[in-house]
């Protein structure tokens, strides 16, 4: 086999997530009453264009977890008998390791400036005529192609992104001739008709945002990749690494953070919140009694408290992770599961009060009559009328757990150092402002890509939530 | 009223056992005495002896929660969890790693720790409220929408970033306070504004957003619409009739931090240098100091069971439908 595919937890629950995720989409889909809600997201012009924003960080997300390891180089199949063996390096890649292969190789000595030829440091330089000097050296990758850096950069670096934002306008506008035609097609209308309602905004669904949104995130996509395989486009970190790189690949354990911790809490969540509301009596009196306990100890402190036990338990149980990936993963798979815990409260005291409400409703004490248990009656009758509480917190929560992350890895109890997120690079790079000159672009770049994640997930949970929300949409028939 | 009080005490006893219990298992069962010798010493090149030493030092030699060795009450009282653990309830907090004592930095550092989260909690609600109270008034205007729309611009960027931008910009740039740094007395004021005024500004976004939507309720009900029909001005309407019953639900999420304001907040209290309770914590949780962030679980907790009971009183002040029976 070329390549040794590698599962690790957080891979395998995210592609679980997917999953649960296309069900309830095909599910959804075949029922007028839940289509209805997805409907008014799939109108809204703000809620389009922020999920676009995401689906963009999802994908490269999602093409970040496809991980494998590569054979050793230079060391094709042995075939030693009838067993064929081959080795494989242990470093852990993953798909996107791979499209970006020149990003995460180009790596300089130290730091760099965005679109700097040279670096940040002064350094000994030897001169070919054997004499030296103090200067600042040529950076290996950086602009390496120009000849005079400081005569060629300029005209370089316009001339390049002229060519990357007119490959990005082309295939801009091949997305939008692509679009068109479909909508043609679909509707039968002249496409001219059909161009003229998108250019002034009057489809149902709306594509002039979409395509603006998703136009301008190509053009920056294209930028990135024309100016990246020149120069380092946001600069380079303490050892060198492109911060770009450090960027893309931290999304992922964003993405992981913000989701995997409500879908493991989710399970409990629900389960012990309907059946407090439903049973009341000693069961609620229990249950109450354990998410009362749970949310008066400060989260931060039981996150610490239960990331410095695990910490203990890696640091005397070496054996047990074999390579750095794994026990990287296992952290943040662990971190998931401690944010998981502090979190779910709030849901299941949500859950247990709408229950409450829920259960002396008529069509529950229709059910009741009838003689159905109180398994069917919490599965088939409450579950699916709670399910919008659950779906408004999920969306809720992504972003403040996105935004926790980095807090928990500055405070040190949050990912493995070796994990590349937002917050290991805001907490080494904390330090460089007071450099001088100040290295500001690792910070700059981390904040960036956080704040367009968060913002997007925000403007997103908001439509989600009036959507979902039955007594907003009461209030507002109209919106 | 006091029968009421009692009983509210009373509750609390079970939620405290609880946390002691969850801290115990946590601290001392899952993450053996000896690991955390073993951890503090070096994983590698440690000798039983050393072990020993570390943990005859601190008191963790003894055994978990039955000392057959010892007699009478002594089978009990001589433990890990009666001395360290039961403790707690007598607000012993024992000693640190480093031998000081936990009780006496605790009632030391609270002093700073107040500085910063008492003038980050007037001055922050006092402004979110009168934002919220604004958008309110003029709802349905431009300035709304972009209030809100700015309001989510503001939630949505990272605390750190509003800690690092103020010390580069008011800080560095502009040079009118000290980055970090802490002073006793009145001197300390000039250390103080720049982590108060990031405090205040990192909040602004979620909390106005936040009341914002309670007085926009508020503003829809039938009693609003009566006052406005019996020709009150619209200002008196917000002010008078809207802002007090608003504060209903905006006390739940208010009046619980008020204790556990002792705490401090932990990353800025660590990015700006000031000895409270949040850089304790941090410190104890950098240097994997298991007893100080035991002693800081136990009374983060106690802190938040006072915050739910001063919830519950506060409604009898605020709304009298509200009869504490």
């Amino acid at each position: 086999m070329p390549f040794k595919p590698v599962l690790l937890w957080t891979d395998a629950l995210l592609y679980l997530l997917i999953a649960v995720a296309a069900v309830t989409a095909l599910y959804a889909s075949r029922r007028e009453h839940l289509r209805a809600p997805w409907r008014h997201i799939l109108r809204h012009r703000l809620g389009m264009g922020a999920f676009v924003v995401l689906a963009v960080y999802i994908a490269v997300g999602l093409v970040d977890s496809v991980h494998f390891r590569l054979p050793l180089a230079g060391q094709r199949a042995k075939t030693d008998g009838a067993q064929t063996q081959t080795e494989y390096s242990s470093e852990v890649l993953s798909l996107l390791d791979l499209l970006v292969l020149p990003l995460k190789e180009r790596v300089e000595k130290t730091y760099s400036a965005p679109f700097a030829t040279h670096l940040y440091a002064k350094e000994t330089i030897e001169r070919p005529d054997g004499a030296q000097l103090r200067d600042f050296p040529r950076l290996r990758y950086g602009g390496a192609h120009l000849a005079d850096p400081e005569r060629d950069r300029a005209w370089d670096l316009a001339s390049t992104a002229a060519r990357a934002l007119a490959q990005g306008t082309l295939a801009w506008g091949a997305l939008i001739v692509l679009i068109v035609a479909w909508q043609t097609r679909r509707t039968g209308d002249p496409w001219a008709r059909v161009w003229g309602r998108l250019l002034r905004g009057r489809t149902d669904i709306p594509w002039r945002v979409i395509l603006l949104t998703s136009g301008a995130l190509m053009l920056f996509g294209f930028l990135g990749a024309g100016l990246g395989m020149k120069y380092h486009v946001f600069g380079t970190d303490k050892v060198g690494s492109d911060v770009l790189y450090l960027s893309l690949k931290s999304i992922r354990t964003g993405l992981v953070i913000g989701t995997l911790t409500t879908l493991i809490m989710l399970p409990f969540a629900i389960l012990l919140g309907i059946m407090a509301g439903y049973f009341k009596g000693w069961v609620d009196d229990v249950i109450q009694y354990v998410y009362t306990t749970l949310s008066s100890i400060p989260a931060v402190l039981l996150i610490a408290a239960a990331i410095l036990t695990l910490q203990a338990y890696m640091a005397l149980h070496p054996e047990r992770f074999d390579t750095t990936a794994v026990r990287a993963d296992a952290r943040l798979l662990f971190l998931c599961i401690i944010l998981g815990i502090t979190s779910w409260t709030s849901l299941c005291r949500l859950l247990r009060g709408e229950t409450l409400k829920l259960r002396d409703v008529e069509y529950i004490q229709a059910a009741t009559v009838l003689g159905a248990g109180p398994t069917t009656i919490m599965i088939r009758h409450i579950l699916p009328n709670v399910m919008h509480i659950v779906l408004i917190t999920v969306a809720l929560d992504f972003s403040g757990l996105v935004l926790a992350e980095a807090v928990l890895s500055y405070v040190g109890v949050g990912v493995d150092p070796s994990t590349i997120s937002w917050g290991t690079m805001i907490n080494s790079a904390r330090l460089e402002m007071a450099r001088e000159p100040m290295v500001w672009w690792s910070l700059a770049s981390a904040f960036t890509f956080m704040f367009t994640l968060v913002l997007a997930a925000n403007l997103f949970s908001d439509v989600v939530r009036d959507a979902f929300d039955p007594r907003l949409a009461r209030e507002q028939p109209k919106a | 009223m006091t029968a009421y009080l009692i009983r509210r005490v009373l509750y609390a006893i079970p939620i405290l056992i609880g946390v002691n219990l969850l801290t115990f298992v946590l601290f001392f069962v899952v993450n053996s005495p000896d690991n955390m010798a073993r951890v503090h010493l070096g994983v590698k090149h440690v000798t039983p002896e050393a072990m020993a030493k570390w943990k005859r030092e601190r008191g963790y030699d003894k055994p978990l929660v039955w000392n057959a060795a010892a007699e009478g009450v002594g089978t009990l009282s001589q433990t890990i969890f009666f001395e360290k653990s039961l403790s707690l309830f007598a607000f012993d907090f024992g000693r640190a790693d480093d031998g000081r004592d936990i009780g006496s930095d605790i009632r030391e550092r609270m002093w700073p720790s107040l500085a910063i989260a008492v003038p980050v909690f007037l001055i922050g609600i006092l402004i979110e409220i009168t934002f919220a109270m604004v958008l309110a008034f003029l709802r349905g205007t431009y300035v709304d929408l972009w209030g809100v729309v700015l309001c989510v611009i503001l939630l949505s960027i990272s605390s750190l970033f509003y800690i690092i931008g103020g010390q580069y910009l008011i800080g560095k740039l502009l040079n009118l306070t000290p980055i970090s740094g802490y002073d006793t007395g009145l001197a300390a004021a000039k250390f103080i504004i720049l982590p108060v005024v990031v405090g205040v500004v990192s909040g602004i976004g979620a909390s106005t957003r936040l009341y914002r939507t309670i007085f926009l309720e508020e503003i829809n009900k039938d009693y609003i619409r009566t006052a406005r029909a019996k020709g009150l001005s619209e200002v008196r309407v917000l002010f008078h009739h809207a802002l007090k019953n608003a504060m209903i639900p905006i006390l739940t999420g208010v009046v619980v931090i008020i204790p556990a304001l002792f705490l401090g907040s932990l990353i800025l209290e660590s990015f700006f240098g000031i000895p409270g309770l949040g850089s304790y914590t941090i410190d104890g949780i950098r240097s994997q100091d298991f007893a100080i962030v035991r002693a800081m679980v136990f009374l983060g907790s106690a802190l938040y069971i006072v915050g739910l009971m001063l919830t519950d009183l506060s409604y009898t002040v605020v709304d009298p439908r509200v009869r504490l029976s």
